[in-house]
């Protein structure tokens, strides 16, 4: 580190040899630093658990264009939507196929843990709506009261969701009916959810009696070939003029759901309130390791000065500091952040892991914030007089 | 100004503090120091020597009448200058001034890495043999802290001496020093007037370095009141 550090700053390595002249000083800042790491990580990693599992759903299916309400939000929110626009749209020339989606959320009422499912209503005869993990499954849904179950649903043991097959099926009550799962995809419990489950439309309606099969809750729409997907939407909407539809390429609809989640909902603006405070607290605290150093440093600077060295030198020496300490720190942080994501994510069955980009964000981050933090500490070195030397 | 001349001041004039808190602390000040001489500055406390030594040494700036270093006035010089000078000066203070994490050698090396482009190992061969000048060359990865006294105080000799400057600026560089010390201090010195011109304006109560010095200027109440050659 000490020949790293000479190479690149092509001096004394005097930042170095200051904040380790005092190893227990210097320890509690790395600490400090990895700490506010660890803060950022764990509350970037929520945000990030909660895009992955808000785009998760919409992974399950296959669309160029999706319509909805118009206070539809999110996949699981909103009114519904009137079939009959399906109906309209599927008269443009370039759309090939529709197909209602209907969204409700199923209780499975355990003795040792209930499941809230979110469960899709897709008709079973549209396989190509599905996405093709799900789609070979999807004809087991032709017959009523079957159900292809969420396998990383939170609540279900992994055991039990492997046993779970055409030949081992696992029946179960729900919504008043018994429900007989046949098969398993790869889901994940959510924010909204602990998993999801895939039923035909005609089991959906039968599990909640007051919805219509005249009005699902999303309509799906795919193109023919080639075709340009804007181009249709904007014909779409001269062509359904209601003002309670929202027509949207299915990537937006996706894209403003997750928008809508981080930027809206309580949870999404809480944790990213809990990034900002982690990058302050790390900035509060390499300016507070930094500031008192170069306070203790005072009079050694004020001899630099005294011997002809300019502030070039003084802000490369605090610059080099708060490298060290944004690198050092960012390390046990990583570690530690990691530790903390992969318990998380183990307890509550949300895809929380570290990822390459998130680390790589976060080291940027830190370096940048540490040397932030420096170049605020150097203003104290203004108080540096050579002249009271004597 | 005389081309032997160093350093000089005519009519240097200076005050401390604002409105009617602002004092004179120097009066109608007179200097001229000859290249290679070893000039002791004497007086009370509160004289006014130190604002002399601080004033000749570019770290305050001139308010009134004239100092000239190297041939640059420093009336009006800008921070940049006065930094720049500063460069080819060398000073030694009372408390040593050593900074605390780096080795003796390190600390000396500060005083040549200064002149920028001086390449790494020619910085440390000209450290080295100042350590060794002082007879410290047995202790150059010494940290301060395990230095003696008198040990630091060579070594902030050794680094003001490094650059080979112009000029030695020395608030009693003998205090901390035994006799024998402070005896190879003052030599040194005045052997570096003789082999490299170095002039040195040394601020002293020392009564043993007085009999080596080639003038004595004592202030008294910010006035010089005897030159005794």
């Amino acid at each position: 580190m000490r020949r790293l550090l000479q190479w690149a700053f092509g001096r004394i390595p005097i930042g170095w040899l200051q904040l380790t002249h005092k190893r227990g000083r210097f320890m509690a800042a790395l600490a400090g630093v990895a700490f506010a790491n660890v803060l950022v990580f764990v509350q970037l990693g929520i945000m990030n658990s909660m895009a992955t599992a808000t785009l998760r759903p919409y992974e399950f299916f296959q669309a160029d264009i999706m319509i909805s309400s118009a206070d539809a939000n999110a996949l699981s929110e909103g009114a519904n939507v009137a079939r009959q626009w399906m109906l309209q749209a599927l008269a443009d020339p370039d759309v090939a196929a529709g197909t209602g989606l209907f969204v409700g959320n199923t209780p499975w009422d355990r003795e040792d843990r209930d499941i809230s499912f979110t469960t899709f209503g897709i008709d079973p005869g549209q396989a190509g709506f599905l996405s093709p993990a799900i789609s070979d499954d999807v004809a087991l849904l032709q017959v009523q009261d079957v159900a292809i179950l969420d396998r990383m649903a939170r609540g279900l043991s992994r055991e039990d969701a492997a046993a779970i097959r055409p030949q081992t099926p696992l029946s179960f009550e729900t919504q008043g009916r018994t429900l007989t799962a046949l098969d398993t995809f790869a889901g994940g419990g959510g924010f909204g959810g602990d998993g999801y489950m895939l039923v035909s439309d005609q089991t959906f309606l039968s599990l909640f009696p007051a919805r219509s099969s005249a009005a699902p809750d999303h309509i799906l729409l795919k193109l023919r070939a080639g075709t340009e997907v804007d181009t249709v939407v904007a014909r779409l909407h001269s062509l359904i003029s209601d003002e309670t539809l929202r027509i949207r390429t299915y990537a937006e609809a996706a894209q403003e759901d997750l928008r809508y989640q981080q930027t809206r909902r309580p949870t999404g603006v809480i944790f990213g309130f809990g990034v900002l405070i982690g990058v302050l607290v790390g900035l509060v605290i390499v300016y507070q390791v930094l500031s008192a150093d170069v306070a203790d440093h005072m009079r050694e600077y004020a001899t630099f000065k005294a011997m002809g060295y300019g502030p070039s030198l003084f802000m490369s020496i605090v610059v080099e500091e708060a490298l060290v300490l944004g690198v050092l720190g960012f390390v046990p942080g990583l570690a530690v952040g990691i530790g903390i994501l992969t318990l998380m994510g183990k307890v509550t069955t949300l895809p929380l892991a570290m990822t390459p980009v998130m680390a790589g964000i976060v080291f940027l981050g830190t370096v940048f914030f540490s040397i932030l933090s420096g170049v605020i500490a150097t203003r104290r070195l203004a108080a540096a007089d050579p002249a009271d030397l004597f | 100004m005389d081309k032997d001349v160093i350093a000089e001041s005519r009519g240097l004039n200076h005050w401390f503090g604002t409105g009617d808190a602002r004092k004179q602390a120097l009066f109608d000040i007179d200097i001229a120091l000859p290249r290679g001489s070893l000039t002791v500055l004497m007086g009370p406390s509160g004289s006014g020597k130190t604002t002399v030594l601080t004033l000749l040494g570019c770290l305050r700036a001139v308010q009134d009448g004239s100092v000239v270093m190297a041939g640059h006035e420093l009336n009006g010089a800008s921070e940049a200058e006065l930094t720049k000078l500063r460069q080819r000066l060398g000073f030694i203070f009372q408390s040593h001034n050593l900074h605390e994490s780096l080795t003796a050698l390190q600390n000396v090396i500060m005083g040549v890495q200064v002149h920028p482009g001086v390449p790494d190992d020619l910085a440390r061969r000209a450290a080295v043999q100042s350590l060794d000048l002082v007879g410290l060359s047995d202790r150059m990865d010494y940290l301060p802290a395990n230095l003696s006294g008198g040990q630091k105080q060579r070594v902030a000799v050794a680094r003001a001496l490094v650059g080979n400057p112009l000029m030695v600026l020395a608030d009693e560089p003998t205090a901390a020093l035994d006799k024998d010390s402070a005896d190879d201090v003052v030599d040194l010195l005045k052997r570096l007037g003789a082999e490299r011109g170095t002039t040195t304006l040394l601020v002293t109560h020392d009564n043993r370095i007085l009999d080596r010095a080639d003038r004595i200027l004592t202030l008294e109440d910010g006035r010089i009141v005897s030159t005794q050659k």
